[in-house]
């Protein structure tokens, strides 16, 4: 057996495996569009607005301090518009405005205290204003961060009893690129992108081709059986890197994303986290011959790296405890060294331990996957 | 156990046995199969075909007991043998989105051979009109064909199929028949089939070899198997009415196999001249009326069911 031959017979494999992708249209668009989408969707729902809307609700105290002057009724009726409606309320239009933090139109809404609590639980409403005779009564969740906010703004407005407050601080927006959270997001939905489209893509194709029987038939040939398995692996890289291609440009064409550190760096960290999680997908695959069972088992793996890596939200905010575990899951690993490449610039040097582990790692799940590999 | 030692041998079975968690899927077969010897492996479902099957094709290991394939084991000469068979498996599937020819130029990859070989194949199977479609778009007869296809791709020394023609309609059937047949005209390669079928191990193959619950019943030629006992008569007959006491027939002190759901019954008697009227005075003696009444030839799977118990597609 010479080695041309069994060149030739990995080449035939990759050809075969990568036209069996692209003839899937769901592939192209669950692995290309639907990223872009996300990305999109989130770009847009975290990007500054220049205006906020937010309501408020007021509770009705109809009968004791509402003539008072200090009530927060009269200082509506006096500097905000009423909004007059046929079957509902009256509603109280306040725009505080602001040129740097954007401006703010409050909508204040009379209500009792029931209808106040299900507004609240529906998420509609997340301040309560009342009128008691030593002030006013803010009532918030103070673990709400969105409440705070409202509740700073307001108070400082009612407090002064102005209708609008111009900050005294100085204040200078940042426009630096790399600090927005579409900087943050785009490079952590990259390394999950990597992820998902490497473990769906490669742990549950293999266990599907169990399923039916396909690989007991393949072996049943002089086939070499790491071609088979390298094959897939590279086509699903070539994939990977097409998606990841695409959702950059995107990202640049919309949102002006750019690489601010090394190239070169970004792509051995690309290779780096493609080998990992082709390993951890061989390993994933090497025993179940069920679709349902490999279901569970993907799940189990892809779930809580996606809830712990920061992909969304930084992982900060968890116990400092759990920070180094986090820290040294996959998925944290890449997506952490891709995004210090595109927003804080960095080089080689700063992303080689995290290259290794994470190559070494992939090559053992790789190794141990191949060495308990159920074929049939 | 009748062993054919000779030189000939291209598969040697040896007292083999293989079991699962809950079953015991072969107990103790030994086995010889010839240079250009077809042989049926003819047994119903869960006789220990297929994992018999498996294990000469290297798939699953014995428990117990020796296989040679062209003299070699298995161990440490994977390479060389998987290039010297050929085999398909019970229902198999391919990758769905390759067309017939893309897939057959996959597996030559593997045996290092070119598109000619590719082509032939294709005119072999008869299936040039379907040469660009997806395999998930043939029809179960199709591919049967192109799983047919792939087993003879090497020009293999040894073809293992396994249930080749279940489930497929007597057209199709037959077409795989037709090529199996051209097959053996113009090769020396053997074959092993296993198959519920008796007409298939009777149109194919050369050797009989019957099995059930992982053992082999018996062994032989068609001729030899039919021609066992040959002063024995078939003789099928049914009755204008149903007919519910079957105790009659149990206790009538002929050997009548009656079959209840289908209102019919077999008999077979040795000695026809005197039988015979023997059993028409029995019938007319119960008052019963015959509608049907045929002498007919022995087929194999009246030699199951005499060794079995049961018929073959039970």
């Amino acid at each position: 057996m010479n080695k041309s031959f069994k060149t030739g017979q990995l080449i035939v494999l990759i050809v075969s495996h990568a036209k069996e992708l692209m003839r899937e249209p769901s592939v192209l668009f669950w692995g290309i569009v639907f990223p872009i989408l996300m990305a999109l969707g989130l770009g847009i729902a975290f990007t500054q607005k220049t205006e906020m809307t937010e309501r408020i609700g007021i509770i009705d105290t109809k009968n004791n301090l509402s003539d008072s002057t200090n009530s927060i009724e009269s200082f509506l009726n006096k500097h905000a518009e009423k909004i007059h409606h046929a079957n509902s309320a009256d509603e109280y239009k306040l725009i505080v405005k602001n040129k740097k933090l954007g401006n703010t139109i409050y909508i204040f809404q009379k209500m009792n205290w029931k209808e106040a609590t299900i507004l609240l639980k529906k998420g509609e409403i997340n301040l309560v204003l009342e009128d008691k005779s030593g002030g006013i009564d803010y009532n918030f969740d103070p673990a709400g961060p969105d409440a705070q906010l409202n509740y700073l703004k307001l108070s400082k407005i009612l407090g002064r009893r102005k209708p609008a407050v111009e900050n005294s601080e100085n204040i200078e927006p940042l426009t630096l690129k790399g600090t927005r959270y579409i900087d943050f997001f785009i490079p952590g939905l990259m390394a999950l992108g990597i992820l998902m489209s490497s473990i769906w893509g490669l742990g549950y194709t293999l266990i599907e081709k169990r399923s039916k029987k396909l690989l007991r038939r393949m072996i049943a040939t002089p086939m070499k059986k790491s071609y088979f398995l390298i094959s897939f692996i590279s086509v699903r890289t070539m994939m990977n890197f097409l998606e990841s291609l695409l959702l950059f440009i995107f990202s640049n064409l919309v949102f002006g994303i750019t690489i601010q550190g090394s190239i070169v760096a970004l792509l051995l960290i690309f290779i780096a986290g493609n080998v990992n999680f082709a390993g951890l997908a061989t390993l994933i695959s090497a025993r179940t011959a069920n679709p349902e069972v490999g279901n569970g088992i993907i799940s189990a793996v892809t779930t809580p790296m996606f809830v712990l890596s920061g992909i969304f939200f930084s992982y900060q905010h968890f116990p400092d405890w759990a920070i180094p575990i986090i820290k040294i899951i996959p998925l944290t690993m890449l997506a952490d060294s891709v995004r210090s490449i595109f927003i804080e610039g960095a080089g080689f040097g700063e992303i080689v331990l995290p290259f290794v582990i994470l190559f070494v790692m992939g090559i053992l799940f790789f190794s141990i996957g191949l060495k308990i590999f159920k074929w049939y | 156990m009748q062993l054919f030692r000779d030189n000939d041998s291209v598969v040697e079975v040896i007292n083999i046995y293989k079991s699962f968690k809950t079953v015991e899927a072969v107990k103790g077969i030994s086995l010889s199969i010839n240079k250009g010897q077809f042989v049926a492996l003819l047994g119903p479902n869960g006789a220990g075909k297929t994992t018999l099957v498996e294990m000469i094709e290297g798939i699953q290991k014995p428990d117990k007991g020796e296989i040679y394939i062209l003299g070699k084991h298995w161990k440490g000469n994977e390479d060389e043998l998987h290039n010297a068979i050929g085999l398909s498996l019970q229902e198999t599937r391919f990758i769905d989105k390759l067309t017939v020819e893309e897939t057959l130029k996959l597996f030559a990859s593997f045996y290092q051979l070119n598109k000619s070989r590719v082509n032939e194949i294709i005119g072999i199977i008869d299936l040039e009109e379907k040469r660009k479609s997806y395999t998930v778009n043939l029809s179960g007869g199709q591919r049967q064909k192109l799983a047919l296809g792939i087993a003879l791709l090497n020009n293999p020394k040894i073809l293992l199929l396994d249930e080749p023609t279940t489930g497929l309609d007597p057209n199709a059937r037959r077409e795989i028949w037709t090529i199996l047949m051209q097959l053996k005209e113009k090769s020396q390669t053997s074959l092993i089939l296993t198959t519920h079928y008796m007409e298939e191990a009777e149109q194919l193959c050369d050797y009989i070899i019957i099995m059930d619950y992982g053992k082999i019943l018996h062994e032989g030629t068609l001729n030899e198997l039919l021609n066992e006992n040959a002063e024995e008569h078939y003789i099928e007959f049914s009755l204008d009415k149903i007919f519910f006491h079957d105790d009659l027939f149990k206790n009538s002190g002929f050997n009548i196999d009656w079959d209840q759901a289908n209102n019919k019954g077999l008999l077979i008697l040795k000695d026809i001249e005197s039988d015979l009227p023997e059993f028409l005075n029995f019938i007319k003696r119960n008052n019963l009326q015959l509608r049907y009444f045929e002498s007919r030839r022995k087929t194999l799977d009246d030699i199951f069911i005499n060794l079995a118990g049961r018929h073959l597609d039970e």
